[in-house]
């Protein structure tokens, strides 16, 4: 088990892994607050449905003529302060920041879900069988890899079409090859090490030593690199939804409100789009900041 | 003794070009204080060759590092005194430090395929050299640099002067580490172990090599080794060093004949020989302290045939005439 | 020739091959994808049109033959120059990309110009001294500028720039001066205006790269036996930088530049889009949307062609720094 290094000579108590991996990740303060961030996003997110003064998508609860109204102003009809503003449909933008972000939060935890199971097995089947199929893997890992991810993306998309799942699948694709690199990298250092030797001397199943002994050794790079990936999904996607290409008008991201507020911008009306633009800063720099102490702790070689 | 090492006796009569004295270089780590340097008197007169001698870890070459002013946090040096030609070297500021180095003060590594930097041609590494200290052209300086090349015994300099480390062999490219040693004609050479990386077969030739050109050149040296043998033919005196501190000190014939210190003595029966064909090696018993945890009192204690109770405190060094000095409790006087 | 000197050009030659396969690869991969999606003539007709009339334009546009006639007369064509004609405006592909090109190519330059001037001293400063507030402060800001989305960045410019303090344009290119065939606008003070917020979009993310390569070279290169070597010479520190050090870390660095010089270029379509700049990258988006396949076919195989040599040039830059690597030339 990889474990990261703490010299202390005079150390009587064993401490367990996990424990000394939670004391390191609460030393630095910029990662605590990295994941504080990130619960306080991603809860009001999730229970957007629940807790929105309003929902910006029913459009029966729209009154028009509240359109465009500045942060902090009273709604003529309801009464509910639109602690935001409002945008040219009337819709409330933080409730529409609420809505956007539990979007822009599901299509990246899925896409990264999907593409880490994906892109370990190829990585993991690969560095475990070897030869030609971990050759021709790898190939096809590359040539992804040389593209620029924008790119795969915008053709994935104009392939596809437009749509939520249509955008989770061209994530998914994107993001695949990544995960198979590092994980192969990583189950190619374990192979050779004699715990994996000795398993195979036992004649245990390839699909038994691969889940129960490479498997868990590969955990800690793979974690840093889903944690990191998840914010480079979500600006992924915010992206492609700005652009145009993400995300139906019916089930808006952070991306796509940043896109609808645009316009307005310069007119001087800048809550439209600078709100949910806060909100998906705050998103990726808070995964950002745990993501990049989790590399600090769990890479030994990264250790001061 | 013969006729260079009475030279070498004779010169340290006169004013010693180097005088450390009571060295202490430590290192504040996350662990404690590694007290590498713990004590450590020398005395080097001019065109002098001594030999440093000491196992991994006893702090010979932080010595080195030490009088070069070369060493970076978390260590430094927390007290004693290094006097260079009238120079003390420890108050000294790093601009002034920056001129002795490489021209009054050389030193030579002891890895050279680490020590070229592997992307800069030779010429260049050895022209800036040069040009660090003087005002000179390019084109002297390169002249300078082709003149080092054939002293240190290299064919075909001008060939290469165009190289780049990584195609010469490693004896090739630790003659011109000396070279650049030599370059600006320095009073004083540290060499740091700087055949133990390569073949044996060069390593008797580089020895032979240097020890005539700090001859011709009237340089003095201070040669940094583990390895007794190499010093015995090498150097005019030797100084024996053990977990930081100076334990035995005296001319080669003296410190290799009579040993005083059972360190020293341990020492030299480890060497094999034909004495000890055929039989068991000797090995001085136990290992070496950490530096981070040294005995109490002399640090050899543990391990020492000799050990009495009086050894659970320091010995100081006690000096004897001929600039002979040891530091125990029971020598073998 | 002596053998170490046939090797370079042999090498050339063997990479141009391969990216000729790889670009004939994409070439089919992306041709087939697009001719999945939907039926590009419902854009170019109206709702009411007759199956006839859109018969005839199908006909006209090549589209009523089979897959494999359709790509090898694509290749065909390609191989001249001609990559079909834009369903939407009927120019010449090529020439649509070709005139957009300079716009794209000017902004991705000026902006990876300004990241490694700005990003390799930061980097190199971070490195130096890892320990103090100023690095730490540097480093957090890297981790800003290259995960938050480029979109982001630029909203941002142009809130604080053209909106709040109105002192630079929020869109548009600017005056062009005619070099040769070419325009460019950075020979003038209003294109530099023009240019200012786009490129710096485009460039600090770039930067926030650069500056941690540097940095993690940086640190891997200081504690090398030949920087202390070069101290014990009695060298300068500033020749010790700017020689020894930085010599031996531009590999990383022109590695890192020079990928995300290819990730600008596609980059630049995020960035073009914000600031309406007429480049390449938003004629692509225009292209995609629209379904106006020859355009996007003829991007990517210019974009794939590009990386491609971006690739090679990066390779023989390597052997010009670090000559150890020309010995290495046996792929």
């Amino acid at each position: 088990m990889s474990t990261p290094v703490t010299v202390s000579p005079t150390a009587d108590v064993e401490e367990s892994p996990f424990r000394r991996f939670l004391v390191q990740f609460r030393e630095n303060r910029l990662a605590m607050a990295g994941l504080i961030l990130m619960i306080l996003l991603a809860i009001p997110a999730v229970a957007a449905p629940w807790i929105a003064p309003q929902n910006p998508y029913d459009i029966g609860s729209l009154d028009i003529l509240d359109s465009q109204m500045p942060p902090g102003s009273a709604a003529e009809v309801s009464g509910i302060t639109y602690w935001l503003g409002t945008d040219s449909q009337a819709r409330d933008v933080l409730s529409a920041v609420l809505y956007g972000m539990r979007t822009s939060l599901l299509v990246a935890f899925l896409s990264v879900t999907v593409s880490l199971l994906i892109g370990s097995t190829v990585g993991l089947c690969a560095a475990y069988f070897g030869g030609w199929l971990d050759a021709l893997l790898m190939r096809i890992v590359d040539i992804q890899l040389s593209f620029p991810a924008i790119l795969v993306a915008l053709v994935m998309l104009s392939v596809l079409g437009q749509g939520l799942d249509k955008v989770i699948i061209a994530l998914i694709v994107v993001q695949w090859a990544y995960f198979a690199r590092t994980v192969r990298g990583t189950a190619l250092v374990e192979r050779n090490r004699e715990y994996v030797l000795a398993a195979r001397c036992l004649s245990l199943g390839w699909r038994r030593i691969i889940a129960r002994h490479l498997l868990p050794n590969c955990l800690p790079p793979l974690i840093v690199i889903a944690t990191i990936d998840l914010a480079n999904a979500i600006a992924l996607e915010a992206t492609l939804s700005f652009l145009g290409v993400g995300v139906p008008v019916t089930q808006p991201s952070l991306g796509m409100l940043i896109a609808n507020g645009f316009e307005f911008m310069l007119s001087g009306q800048y809550w439209i789009s600078f709100f949910p633009g806060i909100a998906l800063a705050l998103a990726i720099v808070g995964i950002n900041l745990v993501g990049d102490h989790l590399r600090d702790i769990l890479n030994p070689r990264n250790a001061q | 003794m013969d006729v260079s090492s009475m030279q070498a006796t004779a010169m340290t009569r006169q004013e010693p070009l180097l005088s450390i004295k009571g060295l202490k270089t430590h290192f504040a780590t996350r662990a404690g204080v590694v007290k590498a340097v713990d004590g450590v008197d020398i005395e080097l007169g001019r065109g002098e060759i001594l030999g440093l001698v000491g196992e991994s870890g006893s702090g010979k070459s932080i010595t080195g590092f030490s009088i070069l002013g070369l060493i970076d946090p978390p260590g430094r040096i927390v007290d004693g005194s290094i006097d260079y030609d009238g120079l003390d070297l420890v108050s000294m500021g790093e601009e002034a430090r920056r001129r002795l180095r490489g021209n009054d003060i050389a030193m030579i590594f002891q890895d050279p395929s680490m020590t070229l930097n592997p992307v800069l041609r030779i010429d260049t590494q050895l022209i800036e050299t040069v040009q660090a200290h003087a005002e000179v052209s390019t084109a002297e300086a390169r002249q300078r640099a082709r003149d080092a090349l054939v002293q240190v015994g290299i064919p075909s300099p001008d060939e290469r002067l165009k190289a780049y480390p990584y195609e010469l062999s490693g004896g090739m490219r630790q003659r011109i580490a000396i070279a650049i040693a030599l370059i600006n004609k320095p009073k004083l050479i540290i060499a740091d172990e700087p055949t133990t990386a390569l073949d044996v077969s060069i390593q008797g030739q580089i020895i032979y090599e240097v020890k005539q050109l700090c001859r011709r050149t009237g340089t003095a040296l201070i040669w940094i080794t583990h390895d007794l043998a190499v010093v015995a033919g090498l150097a005019d005196r030797i100084s024996v060093m053990y977990a930081g501190r100076i334990v035995e000190t005296g001319t080669t014939a003296d410190v290799i004949e009579r040993p005083l210190h059972p360190y020293t003595q341990g020492l030299i029966d480890s060497v094999p020989s034909h004495a000890t064909r055929g039989h068991r090696l000797h090995q001085i018993k136990g290992m070496t302290p950490s530096l981070l945890n040294l005995p109490k009192g002399c640090a050899f204690r543990e391990r020492c045939e000799k050990a009495t109770p009086e050894c659970l405190v320091a010995p100081e060094p006690t000096v004897l005439p001929g600039g002979r000095s040891v530091r125990c409790w029971n020598p073998a006087l | 020739m002596r053998k170490k000197d046939r090797q370079v050009p042999v090498f050339i030659i063997n990479r141009l091959f391969q990216a000729i396969g790889v670009i004939l690869v994409m070439s089919v991969l992306v041709f087939v994808g697009l001719y999945l999606i939907g039926d590009p003539t419902s854009m170019l007709v109206s709702p009411e049109a007759t199956e006839i009339e859109r018969q005839a334009l199908r006909k006209a546009l090549g589209l009523d033959q089979s897959i494999w006639v359709q790509y090898l007369t694509f290749l065909g064509n390609a191989v001249h120059g001609d990559f079909g004609r834009s369903f939407l405006t009927g120019q010449p592909a090529l020439q649509l990309i070709v005139e957009r090109m300079p716009a794209t190519v000017e902004l991705v330059v000026v902006a990876m110009t300004f990241s490694v001037v700005v990003g390799v001293p930061l980097g190199i400063l971070a490195g130096l001294r890892p320990k103090a507030p100023s690095s730490k402060a540097i480093m957090t800001g890297s981790i800003l500028g290259f995960s938050l989305p480029n979109f982001w960045i630029g909203l941002m410019l142009i809130m604080l720039f053209a909106v709040y303090l109105g002192i630079l344009p929020a869109s548009a290119r600017g005056e062009t001066v005619n070099v040769g065939p070419v325009a460019l606008s950075i020979l003038t003070l209003d294109g530099w205006q023009h240019l200012a917020l786009p490129a710096l979009t485009l460039g600090l993310a770039k930067a926030a790269l650069i500056i941690r390569v540097t940095r993690a070279a940086t640190r891997e290169v200081l504690p090398m036996d030949y920087i202390k070597f070069a101290r014990a010479k009695g060298l300068r520190p500033s020749r010790i930088l700017n020689v020894h050090l930085l010599k031996n870390i531009l590999i990383p660095i022109v590695t890192v530049a020079g990928l995300e010089f290819g990730q600008a270029i596609a980059f630049a379509v995020v960035t073009e889009s914000v600031f309406s700049w007429p480049g390449m990258g938003k004629l692509l988006i225009d292209s995609i949307i629209t379904l106006d396949r020859p355009v996007v076919v003829a991007y990517l195989v210019m974009m794939v062609f590009f990386l491609v040599i971006l690739n090679l040039v990066i390779d023989i830059l390597y052997m010009a720094i670090d000559p150890s690597a020309r010995e290495k030339v046996r792929d």
